[in-house]
């Protein structure tokens, strides 16, 4: 579904990222880990168009989508859930949903998914008319992964879902992002969480200072032995 | 939920109707003289520039300090038609002329600088403003340089103030409900979650710095032909500032915030002219308290319904959601 090519990418003189290629089949999840600074946040911001790449291609079903613009990505089913959240704060929650089918016309539509995330995550509905900016760190998650949902994406993007959350939060959030997976949608994780990412993702990708090291099914990159040094504590 | 739609656009047209007759009553049986009028008509133009720029600064967040040049052109194109053409259709031309120049300009000095943030939007638009004021002072044959243009036909009345006014805070609040103003709210909010949902985040904030341009050039075109006379002084740094303040005052993000303190500050200066010397220092000083008091504004970002009286008639009626 998403293919990348030998992705550049340059903040100043600064080599970010050193052709990054990675594939995202339909229907996988499939996760990117790294440190800090790896660039892992730079190659999400990278393919969901917003920041743009010195080189390399970005294929989304085929087609290629390097110089499109960040609107018409969204369109096409990406949509980003980006890093620390970032929701509106003096929204309500509500409007911050409707926020995010903003390109949508089809109202109906958007009712019907707008009754489906607040199956997903029933705290929204209660909440409905709170400013986003009084939720606690894991409902705001939960918002922006409902608001990013509102567009109807093809594939989620999802920046450090796990971020500043409390232990249980976090395992609630995994079991969510699974559950929107098994309604079709594509995801591509970004964590640095990566024994919770490794354990549910069908394919993985580690990337080391802009480039990618290693890939692998979940499992495999669970059981090597750099892996488990690196990043499993052991 | 459309009947009480209705129900508060009803509401709002009695208050702008009352508004309306309440003044001009009161001008015909003289109680506002005619010191008086030309307070109401600077209450007037610092309204509608005001508003104006809260869509810019308030609503969609982008720090602008350039304001008073957008009016200066309105100002001076309004000027120069109505000096060649002292009829009434050459006003509502000049009127129009000034703010779509304004928009122009606005438009084309917004698509480079709006990619810059906070302190840098800042500057640029306050070294734009400066440039305009300087073009002016320059353009010696046709605006008289810093002599400015005298005898400006005058035109303006209360109700042609009154139709300006409100036209202002109906076009740009139902701007603000629209999906164009929810989309310019959520760069304010947040700029790069508001891409991530798709919003053109240059194109939004162009369009309402465009929007706020153009409704500054009203409110300039509304000066030359209230006071008669311009020149480029008028529209310096300090008036740009004197908007901001109007805006801080009343409430980021807030329309009617925006309103009650340009009506506010107009008449605490006006009775502050019976203590000249001491009138700036008692006007800055009751600044200061207010925002100690009221750090978030008059208003805050909420919005009052449509005027007093729509306030007024629903401490009667039971509660209701707000305007």
């Amino acid at each position: 579904m998403l293919e990348v090519k030998n992705l550049d990418v340059h903040f100043g003189v600064i080599h970010a990222l050193k052709g990054v290629s990675l594939t995202v089949n339909d229907g996988d999840i499939v996760t990117l880990i790294g440190a800090n600074g790896a660039g892992k946040t730079t190659t999400l911001r990278t393919i969901s168009g917003l920041k743009k790449p010195t080189n390399g291609e970005i294929l989304l079903d085929g087609k290629d989508i390097t110089h499109t613009s960040a609107q018409d990505r969204v369109k096409m089913g990406i949509s980003h859930v980006p890093e620390g959240r970032r929701v509106f704060p003096t929204m309500t929650v509500l409007e911050n949903l409707e926020l995010g089918a903003f390109l949508r016309r089809d109202k109906d539509e958007i009712a019907k998914d707008l009754k489906k995330v607040y199956e997903l995550f029933p705290i929204l509905a209660d909440r409905r008319k709170q400013l986003a900016g009084t939720l606690s760190g894991g409902e705001q998650q939960m918002l922006a992964m409902g608001r990013a949902l509102m567009s109807r994406p093809k594939i989620l993007f999802l920046d450090e879902p796990s971020m500043g959350l409390a232990p249980l939060f976090v395992q609630e959030i995994f079991n969510i992002i699974k559950n929107i997976n098994s309604t079709g949608t594509t995801i591509l994780l970004v964590e640095q969480n990566a024994k919770m990412a490794l354990q549910i993702a069908d394919y993985a990708y580690v990337i080391e200072t802009g480039s990618i090291v290693l890939s692998g099914t979940g499992k495999e990159l669970m059981e090597s032995e750099d892996i488990k040094k690196a990043y499993l504590g052991g | 939920m459309k009947g009480i739609l209705e129900k508060n656009w009803v509401k709002g047209l009695i208050s702008l109707i009352l508004t309306f007759g309440i003044v001009q009553v009161l001008i015909s049986t003289n109680i506002i003289n005619d010191y008086l009028q030309s307070t109401l008509a600077t209450i007037c133009i610092n309204i509608i520039l005001a508003v104006s720029l809260n869509l810019i600064t308030g609503f969609t967040g982008q720090f602008s300090l350039g304001h008073a040049g957008f009016m200066s052109i309105g100002a001076y194109v309004c000027a120069l038609i109505t000096l060649n053409n002292r009829t009434i259709p050459g006003f509502i031309l000049g009127v129009f002329a000034g703010a779509i120049v304004a928009a122009i300009v606005g438009f084309l000095v917004g698509l480079p600088t709006l990619r810059l943030k906070g302190d840098y939007l800042a500057i640029a638009t306050l070294g734009m403003a400066e440039i305009i004021r300087i073009i002016f002072t320059n353009l010696d044959s046709i605006t008289n340089g810093p002599a400015g243009l005298q005898d400006i036909p005058q035109f303006t009345n209360w109700p042609w103030l009154f139709l300006y006014t409100a036209g202002t805070i109906i076009i740009i609040s139902n701007f603000i409900r629209s999906s164009h103003g929810r989309a310019c709210i959520s760069i304010r909010e947040d700029e790069i979650a508001s891409e991530a949902m798709g919003i053109n985040s240059t194109k939004n904030k162009v369009t309402a710095f465009t929007i706020g341009a153009f409704f500054a050039g009203i409110a300039g075109a509304l000066y030359a032909s209230t006071f008669n006379f311009i020149n480029p002084k008028i529209f310096d740094f300090s008036k740009s500032i004197n908007i901001l303040v109007i805006v801080v005052l009343g409430g980021l993000g807030s329309i009617s915030g925006s309103v009650i303190a340009a009506i506010v500050l107009e008449i605490i200066n006006t009775y502050l002219q019976s203590f000249a010397d001491i009138q700036m220092i008692l006007y800055s000083l009751l600044l200061v308290i207010i925002m100690i008091f009221r750090p978030q504004g008059l208003m805050g970002s909420k919005e009052i319904s449509f005027s007093v009286f729509g306030k007024l008639s629903s401490l009667f009626a039971p509660k209701k959601g707000r305007v």
